[in-house]
């Protein structure tokens, strides 16, 4: 709805901030297009994955004498990161409704099931017996695994910041774009991991 | 609380102009910084192409070694592409797009700020290599194997890396600045449909460089990753693919070759029907071949790699020659924009006729290597130098030039001296075209690029000659522009609000903008605002003395399209 007062405005030309208000808040917009850089970043290493098992011959994974990849393991680091998308999303309901309570609890949940992620992955990599430089496959397996593990340490350093402003009262029904953007990219973190999860351990 | 009594000058204190400078946010300060860091990187990479000439001006080794040499071609190509060209434009964009569309300012203009200066930090990087043991030599396009471990060794590539990666990481922070700008900063009654060309141009181009360029770092993550933790993406003794490198990296580089035209077709589309007192024809067209260019370029990357024999040539082919169909709908919108105008050759205006007829040569010579046979005889020649001389030089750069000479004055409120700028003009072009054009021939005989030395084949040393005056001649054609950037600051004519009589927003503010823009904007009911507002048939003339001069016509509604033109 423009008001009489806009109205006006427009007519006279003068600048209202007001027509740009509407739709998605321009944080949220250039935190999706960040996303979408993202994307192609993770698309140039999945290139670079997909390649090399094109082009190598003989068996496909980790070198040998290695010990094979901890599917179960990794089950369970994937199922902690999919939870944790879930209790973000719960965090970010209750700050649309205003209720910070609910939102400080569900983003510590989130920030714990971040980190106890990253630690399962570190113990996962000082379990596996074979480097970055141990073959193409080693080489590939450690950037994409390692590259999606940084930027969840991204999302958790967000997720700090939301949870430090949260604690000091800064967000509110109407205002709480960092929220939603944090949001955002952590579900893009979780969708990450689930193409890499789907890629190396259930494809091989 | 206490309230707070405004002083007359709140809001504003005094400082340094130096801190002013370090630490602004203003976009029309951040372009003007963006384009004189440009500059200097132009300066620095052309010294590189003056060696590099002076090398090639007669068979034998003069003063170079082999391995100097390649230093020095590596250096000027990734300068050129990587800190010159696109960043001078995405200057313009910086400084020009917010006005164009009415705004205030970039939709984040700290993250702009952050994105000018990883440019200055990540060139010096690429630079440094020189410092310790030698600069990257593996050319701009840096093809596994010569950048592995033992072929390149030294930190040189590292930091070549490095600071790709840091300039990419710009790029792609100021691609989303100005994608958000365009979709959430325009004013009341700037519709998609009513932006300017350039803005068009500026929003096509962000979205290739957007997604184009994290390709190349995650390319720049593995190299690097090869060459220090022992990886093995590019190398085939362990499993590794050299071939990736070069699908990775022109995946990335031709969306990369829009990204440095896009934006300086937008300003010759700018300067044309400005200089022709015509609007632009078919501007619709216009901009559904920006469009059906951006969407090509995500198609044709292997056209660079036919000789490889891992590309389907079919494929790449087809697609290589479809991107001639909107460029050639671009050609005949600026030929038919100008025919029958009122044409006023201005500097800028010669720079932009130039840039349509150079680019439609290395347009030309595009097609030709889009066709694998000939590509097979003139891959890695200088014929392929010779075309993307054409684009790149030819092309972007002459669109640099318009540039400078068409928003100078509304960027520091003095005209550039317009006998100086044709002397610039006139060298510029004349050098340029003695410099590049003998290399088609030089490559059609079978020269091959990225060498130090060359057989004394008569018919080879007089075109290498005549190529290296021609080089100089450039050099020497940037002294009167100097000059004349010079003059202009002490004693240049001024130039008010709107020297040149323009259609667009920016040219409704005072010259250079105030720090906010505007303080009032003119109605905006087509893509030629202020064209409507200075020549009547528009809503509503808003200066006292257009309303003066000009009959008001306030009846018509206010969303028909009005395209008459008295000279048409």
């Amino acid at each position: 709805m423009t008001t009489h007062a806009e109205a006006t405005a427009r007519e006279e030309g003068k600048f209202t901030p007001q027509d740009h208000q509407s739709g998605m808040p321009t944080a949220l917009v250039g935190m999706l297009l960040f996303i979408a850089s993202e994307v192609m970043f993770f698309g140039g290493l999945f290139a670079t994955y997909f390649n090399a098992r094109a082009t190598t011959s003989g068996a496909w994974g980790p070198p040998e004498g290695a010990h094979e990849l901890d599917i179960a393991l990794a089950g369970v680091l994937t199922a902690i990161l999919v939870a944790s998308s879930f209790t973000m999303q719960f965090g970010v309901w209750a700050i649309r409704r205003g209720d910070t309570g609910k939102l400080k609890l569900w983003t510590a949940i989130t920030l714990g099931l971040g980190v106890l992620f990253l630690a399962g992955q570190l113990y996962d990599y000082s379990q596996l017996g074979f480097g970055v430089g141990d073959g193409v496959f080693g080489t590939v397996f450690y950037t994409l695994t390692g590259f999606h593990g940084a930027h969840v340490f991204g999302g958790a350093v967000g997720l700090t910041i939301v949870l430090a402003r949260a604690m000091r009262g800064q967000f509110s029904a109407r205002n709480h774009v960092a929220v939603e953007a944090v949001s955002m990219y952590w579900h893009f973190v979780d969708v990450v991991w689930i193409a890499v999860f789907s890629t190396i351990y259930l494809l091989g | 609380m206490a309230t707070t009594t405004l002083e007359p000058r709140a809001g504003t204190f005094s400082r340094s102009w130096v801190i002013d400078w370090l630490t602004t946010v203003d976009h029309k300060k951040i372009g003007i910084l963006y384009i004189v860091n440009s500059f200097l990187f132009f300066f620095a990479a052309g010294i590189l192409a003056l060696f590099i000439r002076s090398e090639l001006a007669v068979p034998g080794l003069q003063f170079l070694d082999q391995d100097t040499y390649n230093q020095a071609f590596t250096m000027h190509g990734t300068i050129m592409i990587f800190l010159f060209v696109v960043p001078v434009l995405a200057g313009f964009g910086n400084y020009i797009v917010p006005l164009q569309l009415g705004a205030p300012d970039m939709a984040f203009p700290r993250i702009n700020a952050l994105s000018f200066w990883f440019l200055p930090l990540g060139g010096l990087l690429i630079f440094s290599g020189y410092l310790f043991g030698g600069a990257a030599a593996e050319g701009w396009t840096g093809y596994a194997p010569l950048t592995d471990d033992t072929y390149a060794q030294g930190v040189g590539t590292d930091l070549w890396i490095i600071g790709l990666t840091l300039v990419g990481t710009a790029s792609i922070l100021g691609s989303i600045n100005f994608i958000a700008t365009i979709f959430k900063m325009r004013a009341p009654g700037m519709t998609l449909f009513r932006m300017p060309i350039f803005v068009w141009t500026i929003l096509v181009t962000a979205t290739l460089i957007m997604l184009a360029t994290p390709v190349l770092t995650a390319g720049l993550i593995a190299l690097f990753i090869d060459r220090n933790y022992g990886g093995s993406f590019f190398d085939p003794s362990v499993g590794g693919n050299p071939v990736l490198w070069q699908h990775i990296f022109w995946f990335f580089g031709h969306p990369e070759v829009y990204i440095v035209i896009l934006p300086a077709m937008g300003v010759v589309s700018e300067i044309l029907p400005v200089f022709s007192r015509k609007p632009l024809f078919g501007y619709k067209a216009f901009v559904f071949a920006t469009i059906g260019i951006g969407l090509l370029s995500w198609t044709v990357w292997a056209h660079h790699m036919f000789t490889t024999g891992a590309v389907f040539l079919p494929f790449f082919s087809f697609m290589t020659a479809l991107i001639a169909i909107p460029t050639g709908i671009k050609m005949f919108n600026w030929l038919a924009t100008m025919w029958r105008g009122k044409l006023m050759f201005t500097t800028a205006m010669l720079f932009a006729v130039g840039f349509i007829s150079m680019f439609l040569i290395g347009g030309i010579s595009g097609v030709m290597l889009a066709s694998p046979p000939i590509d097979f005889h003139v891959q890695d020649t200088y014929f392929v130098v010779a075309h993307l001389h054409y684009v790149f030089f030819g092309g972007s750069v002459f669109g640099v030039f318009a540039a400078t000479y068409y928003w100078f004055p509304k960027m520091f409120g003095r005209k550039l001296n317009e006998p100086l700028g044709k002397v610039h003009f006139w060298l510029h072009f004349i050098g340029f075209n003695l410099a590049f054009f003998p290399m088609h021939q030089l490559g059609l005989s079978g020269m091959p690029r990225r060498i130090s030395d060359y057989a004394a084949n008569p018919e080879w040393t007089i075109l290498n000659l005549v190529s290296t005056v021609g080089a100089f001649m450039i050099a020497v054609s940037v002294i009167p522009f100097l000059i004349n950037v010079i003059a202009t600051f002490i004693n240049g004519e001024p130039a008010g609000d709107d020297p040149w009589e323009g259609n667009t927003l920016e040219w409704a503010t005072t010259s250079p903008p105030p720090p906010y823009n505007f303080d009032r904007l003119p109605p905006i009911h087509s893509e030629r605002p202020l064209f409507f507002l200075t020549h009547g048939h528009g809503h509503a003339a808003e200066r006292p003395e257009d309303l003066e001069e000009e009959q008001v016509h306030d009846e018509r509604p206010a969303d028909v399209e009005r395209r008459e033109d008295p000279l048409v």
